[in-house]
């Protein structure tokens, strides 16, 4: 073991640290974001047009908003947001310095995520509701999050296992984490032994958490 | 069933208008239309007659562009927010697809409605009970639609519209996604609810079985308006408007009957309607007596509209006096038609 990896043993300490970190970003940044998207998701299903309470300008606003989001790159993202990160948290650097960009960089994808698997739930069944007499409030919490929760498990799933990946990018720039440790020291100093634990770290993350969204969503799959 | 003639239903000069393209679109054109309460109405029309969105007005599921809807006298476009959602409520309505939420139970589904009423819990589930059991699915009320038939989840869904103790039940396509068998039942099951609870119904369909079967009165659509409405007997009895005749035709299969005869020689070719007292087939066989005629039925049909009779026989006369025959059975009530002038006008 020793031979193989000689770093990591000696780093041990550093690389259980890092993956906290790694976790701490994930974890906080996927509860905001997801708060975030999730609110943006339905705003977007509900002013669509044929949506409950359609509103074409809102929504073109709102729309463009996200996909501009989602298009620009979240490595220039870290960079150019920082100003307003600094303005938040005091500093650019760490862990609750990622948190803002990491943020901002999922959200819309998670936004547009949760507003197609709400359009799953279907015309169809709304106007059900509707002819029910049932108020749009009722409607959302009864039809779309009550018929569309399998979906939206799924594509949460989806977002934090992206999010895991934006962590590592943003360690890459200060930010700490299992990203940090795997460039910053895995690669710039040539131990390979390091980047390929972080990886290995890295993947078992992602196999958890796609674990724990399968099981949560066939909990609330009933056939 | 029509017992004190008191409207539920009045659209008053109704145009429901759809902009696509920056063009204008006009799906329903000044309908005015009144429905009795416990009638059975139903609108028939093919597919972009505007039936639908014409439905859809009497739940402001399509809010009408100009004209009026008024459901027991009141007027849905000048009730507050909170008397409006009242007013749906008493409005039910099924789908050709259900519309069944996948995610709750049978019993869920049917209680789903009376989430938002003040019920205790027991009282909920004791009254979604009580209609699962009158629409005969009780054994049902734990498994999931996805579970279930067609026509078991359109009961479900009859059963769900009912929850509010409705005085409408509005039907968009209702059986349009079922076999025949199962769309009898499904309307024998209307056709119950309307006697016992006295429920009004008003539904759409393109099948002109449905109107045979249940219905009281019946509006014929195309293009936007009702072209043609009243009894079914008598509609059907007296057809004004060619689309009516087709829809007859239709229920008879003439038009099948047609098609497959039409590859032969048309010549001396006619095509008879028999409707009401006239449904007397000795008069063919008086006919060919007397004008020494041959006539060889090469298709003959009967149905039933309401308490009319209607009955089709294509028949080929061959003989020297085919014209004096047919004045014959003119005189007899007997509705004739030369098929190789209908071939024409087709």
């Amino acid at each position: 073991m020793s031979q193989l990896f000689p770093n990591v043993i000696a780093m041990q300490a550093d690389i259980w640290q890092a993956t906290l970190e790694t976790i701490y970003m994930t974890v906080v940044s996927a509860v905001i974001a997801g708060v975030l998207g999730l609110l943006t998701g339905l705003v977007l299903v509900v002013t669509q047009p044929g949506g409950i309470a359609e509103d074409r300008p809102f929504y073109s606003i709102l729309d463009k908003i996200v996909n501009l989001l989602r298009s620009i790159p979240f490595i220039i993202l870290l960079a150019v947001i920082s100003p307003l990160t600094s303005f938040l948290v005091g500093t650019t650097v760490g862990t609750t310095a990622a948190l803002v960009p990491l943020v901002i960089g999922i959200f819309p994808f998670y936004a547009r995520q949760v507003q197609l698997a709400l359009q799953e739930v279907g015309t169809g069944v709304v106007e059900a509701a509707q002819s029910m007499g049932l108020s749009n409030q009722e409607i959302i919490f009864r039809v779309y999050l009550r018929e569309g929760l399998a979906d939206i498990i799924r594509v949460s799933t989806l977002t934090v296992i992206s999010l895991v990946g934006l962590t590592t990018m943003a360690g890459a720039v200060g930010a700490g984490g299992l990203g940090n440790v795997a460039i910053s020291i895995g690669y710039a100093r040539f131990q390979n032994d390091v980047t390929f634990v972080c990886m290995i770290i890295l993947l078992v993350l992602v196999f958890v958490i796609q674990f724990i969204g399968d099981r949560l969503a066939d909990r609330f799959i009933k056939f | 069933m029509v017992k004190n003639k008191q409207p539920v239903i009045e659209l008053q000069e109704a145009v429901v208008t759809f902009e696509r393209n920056n063009s204008k679109i006009t799906a329903v054109d000044h309908v005015s239309l009144t429905i009795d309460r416990g009638e059975i109405y139903g609108i028939i029309g093919y597919s972009g007659a505007g039936k639908s969105t014409l439905i859809r007005l009497v739940n402001h599921l399509q809010v009408p562009t100009a004209g009026k809807v008024l459901v027991n006298q009141q007027d849905l476009a000048g009730l507050t927010k909170h008397q409006f959602q009242q007013a749906r409520k008493k409005i039910g309505m099924i789908f050709q697809h259900f519309n069944l939420m996948n995610s709750r139970t049978i019993l869920n589904n049917v209680e789903f409605p009376l989430l938002g009423e003040k019920l205790s819990k027991n009282e909920r589930r004791e009254k979604a009970l009580a209609l699962l059991k009158l629409v005969e699915l009780e054994e049902l009320a734990d498994a999931f639609p996805d579970q279930l038939s067609g026509g078991q989840k359109q009961r479900v869904a009859i059963a769900r519209a009912l929850a509010n103790n409705p005085d409408i039940l509005v039907s968009d396509e209702a059986t349009s996604a079922l076999d025949p068998k199962t769309t009898l039942s499904i309307l024998k099951l209307l056709q119950r609810l309307n006697q016992q609870l006295g429920l009004t119904i008003v539904l759409i369909t393109h099948e002109i079985q449905v109107i045979q079967t249940i219905c009281h009165r019946v509006g014929v659509m195309e293009a936007g308006k009702i072209i043609e409405q009243g009894k079914v007997a008598e509609v059907f009895r007296h057809p004004k408007e060619r689309l009516t005749e087709e829809f007859i035709d239709t229920s008879i299969n003439v038009q099948e009957a047609l098609s497959r005869i039409q590859q032969k020689r048309l010549d001396n070719l006619f095509l008879l309607k028999f409707i009401g007292e006239t449904t007397n087939q000795a008069v063919v066989t008086e006919m060919a007596q007397k004008y020494a005629l041959s006539a060889n039925i090469l298709f003959a049909n009967v149905d039933q509209f309401d308490d009319l009779t209607v009955g089709v026989m294509i028949l080929a006369l061959n003989g020297p006096e085919v014209a004096g025959g047919v004045d014959y059975l003119r005189e007899q009530g007997v509705r004739v038609e030369e098929i190789a002038k209908r071939v024409k006008q087709a």
